[in-house]
């Protein structure tokens, strides 16, 4: 396949290695030549890896699944940027276009209390997961619900859920706060069931269960730096904090729940 | 080896309400002791999980991923079909099992998709009870589109984000299981064998992907929903993640697998630009209800798009297929693109890719509505390849996106392997030879909410719970053996990476098995792929060890499966000596160049079994039989 030859550039890396979680970790300053534009900033870390790999050395290690934006399972912070300088975009969808020649770029995991890091560029966040299983659902069974349309849901409402339902759970609102506090990632579940018919029955409990099992995994609280906002690749508004917030209090005068 | 469908008797109707009434039900006291592995957590694998977990059953359930939320059917874009009816402008689920059936060219089981067609309704009703966020008209009504050429508007979406919002459902249905503790959840797993004994599937073993450790766990029934094998073709719009190991370790193990050749092509995906690029990025295909495909008629032309006056340009869609025009089947619009192209023209830098041209629509809406319809798309388009397609011509080409072949399955999804069975995109149950958008979604939640939880009771309800243990010498011995093929891969300390190695499969396979096929590519296919197996396993490099994170160490396993699996869809498609759906034989086309089935002797499933490395499989047919139906020719002129 052709190479333009003209679309290309030489970066240098500073990437975060890291064998293990007891491991110190430590910076790797690695030249990169003949970079295309053209590539995604992941094509670009493959380049690095299929150079490694011919050398014989560990490749970076890094998370990253369908490379579209949407399954939420990369993200690096780059040059102090959760998900690099590129707004409203996951780590996978940006570009070498947005860098220039001779670029230092420093690479580094999400940096967060409750995610452990595993190696290099990998974290563990299945403390999200722990978050959801506490109750960002709603209870019904399969087989039991009635017919789809018995249930409207005016469409302003129904738009407002999608904004909050559209988090990919990548972590980056996480890694991005400087509290490493989860308050974006809790909101968005807790607002679209919240806005929805379908989740009333269980907000009180929701709400509560939800913040309750985020601050036993180590997730900070919110302070309104709306970091989380900024970097957010899916552009989940902070908004959806203030529903928490109300959504919480409120479930503190449903005593049961309690 | 007679393959039984296990089709119920009876009307059509009437069909899965007599399998349901028939069937051994499993007492509900006893549902606790018998446990279940689901591997795969995509549509199929979280709601069966979830739902099999409901009904009281222990539940192992695995993925690849960091977490059951990321499973590649987070990417469907598009929506979902049910027969719901609710435009009210003509659909019922005879239509909508008509069209399935009739769209896959009438190679798929009537039953099945039957069935299919008759759940799907209760799938829309499930998710919306989940809190889904479907779009909705403004009297709070769901809202349905017409997708993919269908006549009828029943797909069902949210925004272009479906697959990710019933994935994101299915997930909280999976994590209220695990938070309840009837679920068992393992993230950071692959498949590396399924452990027989006397027979019947009773265990696998997994790779551990963060510690290298091979993990034994048994089980009464394992259940795969492990995707499709698309990423044979190296680029694809599927994730990096996507393999074909757990099919084809049940396949090596016994389970026979069904259609391989029959794999889907999307013909509007970002074209392939150069040597570094890791996957292809598919563009919804509702970019050609407004867009108009052409190429340059002279071959040598090198004008700039916008350049080129009408005279010069070559609208072939619209040219070939004046009724349907740039809205024909996914299938036939691949194939045209390629055509085109072979012929040398293409367009962009490596010369394979058609444009996508908006011009006349912008010039007849406005810019501000063709926004309004696709300006994610657009923005995604420009994203990635710099160009903006409001004042240039999209580049697109076709890119393997869907394999409808997989693990033959009866009409409970259990394969040949008792107490195995294999949901959604890994079995080959309800698509044919072609699948229609919006249906990998329907027949993914089918097979994991509705069908699974009913099919599964009668093998545990008559086979009992079972005494084998993981400490069983089986798990052992398929430890074992995924330790030393990891060892001899390790060893061999090559020049070729896997990723190498992969582009090279890629190429044979783009080139012989792909959108056209004949019988001196396929077999040429055939001794490509022998001798780039031999290659691999003496030159292939994997650095590091196996004990520890090692993805060049899971990557090459899993291209050692491609390397063989590879071959036996060659094979499936140099045997099946007939064009239909995506399968197209270059011997067999009408005068328009559309695919031409050979219904006295094609008419059939073709199933293979495994006979050791190296040998030619076994090949095995299910005749289909089409009560129902009539056989017709497909066209779209």
């Amino acid at each position: 396949m052709t190479t333009t030859g003209e679309h290309t550039i030489n970066i240098t890396l500073k990437v975060w290695r890291q064998k293990g979680p007891q491991d110190k970790g430590r910076f790797e300053t690695i030249p990169v030549q003949n970079v295309e534009t053209h590539e995604s900033f992941l094509e670009m870390l493959d380049q690095v890896n299929e150079k490694l790999t011919h050398e014989g050395k560990d490749p970076i290690a890094f998370d990253n699944d369908c490379r579209e934006g949407i399954c939420g399972m990369c993200g690096c912070v780059v040059d102090g940027i959760a998900h690099g300088p590129q707004k409203a975009m996951t780590l996978c969808q940006l570009h070498m276009r947005k860098f220039n020649d001779g670029d230092v770029i420093a690479i580094e995991p999400w940096r967060a209390r409750a995610f452990k890091v595993i190696k290099d560029l990998m974290v563990d966040r299945s403390p999200l997961d722990k978050i959801i299983q506490a109750g960002g659902y709603v209870s019904v069974n399969t087989g039991s619900p009635q017919d789809a349309n018995a249930l409207p849901v005016p469409m302003e409402v129904a738009e407002k859920a999608m904004d909050a339902a559209a988090c990919i759970g990548c972590g980056a609102c996480v890694a991005a706060c400087p509290n490493a506090s989860a308050m974006l990632f809790v909101s968005a579940k807790v607002s679209q069931l919240a806005l929805l018919p379908q989740g009333q029955p269980e907000a009180a409990q929701r709400a509560i269960a939800m913040v309750n099992t985020m601050d036993d995994l180590l997730f900070g609280n919110c302070s309104n730096h709306r970091v989380c906002e900024a970097v957010c690749p899916k552009e989940i508004s902070i908004v959806n904090i203030a529903r928490l917030n109300r959504e919480f209090m409120k479930a503190g005068f449903a005593s049961e729940a309690v | 080896m007679q393959l039984d469908g296990k089709t119920p008797s009876g009307p059509l109707q009437n069909k899965w309400d007599k399998y349901r009434f028939e069937t051994k039900l499993v007492n509900p006291a006893n549902k606790r002791k018998y446990s279940i592995i689901v591997v795969g957590t995509g549509l199929a694998g979280a709601s069966a999980s979830a739902s099999l977990a409901e009904l009281g059953y222990d539940v192992k359930a695995f993925c690849i991923q960091d977490s059951p939320r990321r499973a590649h059917s987070i990417a469907a874009q598009g929506g979902i079909n049910a027969a719901k009816n609710y435009p009210n402008d003509g659909d019922s689920i005879w239509r909508l099992f008509y069209d399935t059936v009739k769209g896959g060219d009438f190679r798929a089981r009537e039953a099945n998709v039957y069935r299919l067609a008759q759940v799907s309704n209760n799938i829309i009703d499930q998710c919306v009870a989940q809190g889904v966020p479907f779009a909705r008209e403004y009297g709070g009504m769901l809202a349905n589109r017409s997708f993919g050429g269908a006549q009828v508007s029943r797909t069902f979406y949210a925004r272009g984000q479906t697959g990710q919002q019933l994935l994101l459902g299915a997930y909280g249905a999976l994590s209220r299981q695990i938070g309840a503790g009837k679920v068992q959840m393992f993230t950071r797993r692959e498949l590396v064998d399924i452990v027989i004994v006397q027979d019947k599937a009773r265990g696998i073993i997994v790779r551990n992907l963060i510690t290298g450790e091979m993990e034994r766990y048994a089980a009464d029934a394992v259940v795969l929903a492990t995707g499709g094998y698309g990423t044979v073709f190296y680029l694809s719009t599927n994730a990096d993640s996507c393999n074909v190991g757990a099919a084809f370790k049940a396949y090596k193990k016994g389970a026979l697998f069904a259609n391989p050749c029959f794999t889907q092509i999307h013909p509007t995906c970002i074209p392939h630009t150069s040597d570094y690029q890791a996957k292809l990025t598919l563009m919804s295909e509702s970019l050609r209800n407004d867009g108009r495909v052409w190429v340059p008629k002279d071959p040598t032309d090198s004008r700039r798009p916008n350049q080129i006056p009408e005279e010069d340009r070559s609208y072939f869609l619209e040219e070939k297929y004046p009724s349907f025009g740039n809205l024909v089947p996914r299938d036939v619009a691949s194939r045209n693109a390629k055509e085109q192209c072979d012929a040398g023209r293409g367009v962009g830098p490596t010369g394979y890719a058609v444009y996508l041209d908006f011009a006349d629509a912008i010039k007849r809406d406005g810019q501000d509505v063709i926004r309004r319809k696709y300006g994610n798309l657009f923005d995604m388009y420009q994203n990635i390849t710099d160009d903006n397609p409001y004042e240039t011509p999209m580049m697109i080409y076709p890119a393997s996106h869907y394999t409808m072949g997989g693990l033959w399955v009866d009409y409970e999804l259990q394969t040949t392997i008792p107490g195995l069975f294999s949901l959604g995109e890994s079995n080959f149950s309800d698509h044919g030879a072609n699948r229609l958008g919006a249906s990998a979604l329907m027949q993914g939640l089918a097979d994991g909410y509705f069908v699974i939880p009913y099919t599964i009771g009668p093998y545990l309800a008559t086979n009992g719970v079972s005494e084998v243990t993981a400490d069983h010498q089986a798990f052992h011995d398929a430890a074992q053996k995924a330790t030393e093929q990891d060892q001899k891969l390790l060893a061999i300390n090559g020049n070729q990476t896997v990723r190498e190695i992969h582009v090279k499969l890629g190429k044979i396979m783009v080139e012989n098995v792909g959108m056209a096929r004949n019988a001196a590519g396929l077999k040429q296919a055939i001794e490509e792929i022998k001798s780039l197996r031999e290659e691999f396993w003496q030159d292939v490099k994997v650095p590091g060890t196996a004990s520890d994170y090692n993805l060049s160490l899971q990557k090459a396993g899993r291209l050692a499966d491609f390397l063989e699996f590879a071959e036996v869809m060659a094979l499936d498609a140099l045997e099946r000596d007939e064009s239909c759906g995506c399968h197209l034989r270059e011997e067999h086309q009408t005068e328009e160049n559309e695919a031409k089935r050979d219904d006295d002797n094609y008419c059939h499933v073709a199933a293979w079994e495994y006979d050791g490395y190296g040998n030619t499989p076994k090949f095995h047919k299910e005749p289909l039989v089409f009560e129902n139906v009539e056989l017709t020719q497909r066209s779209y002129k």
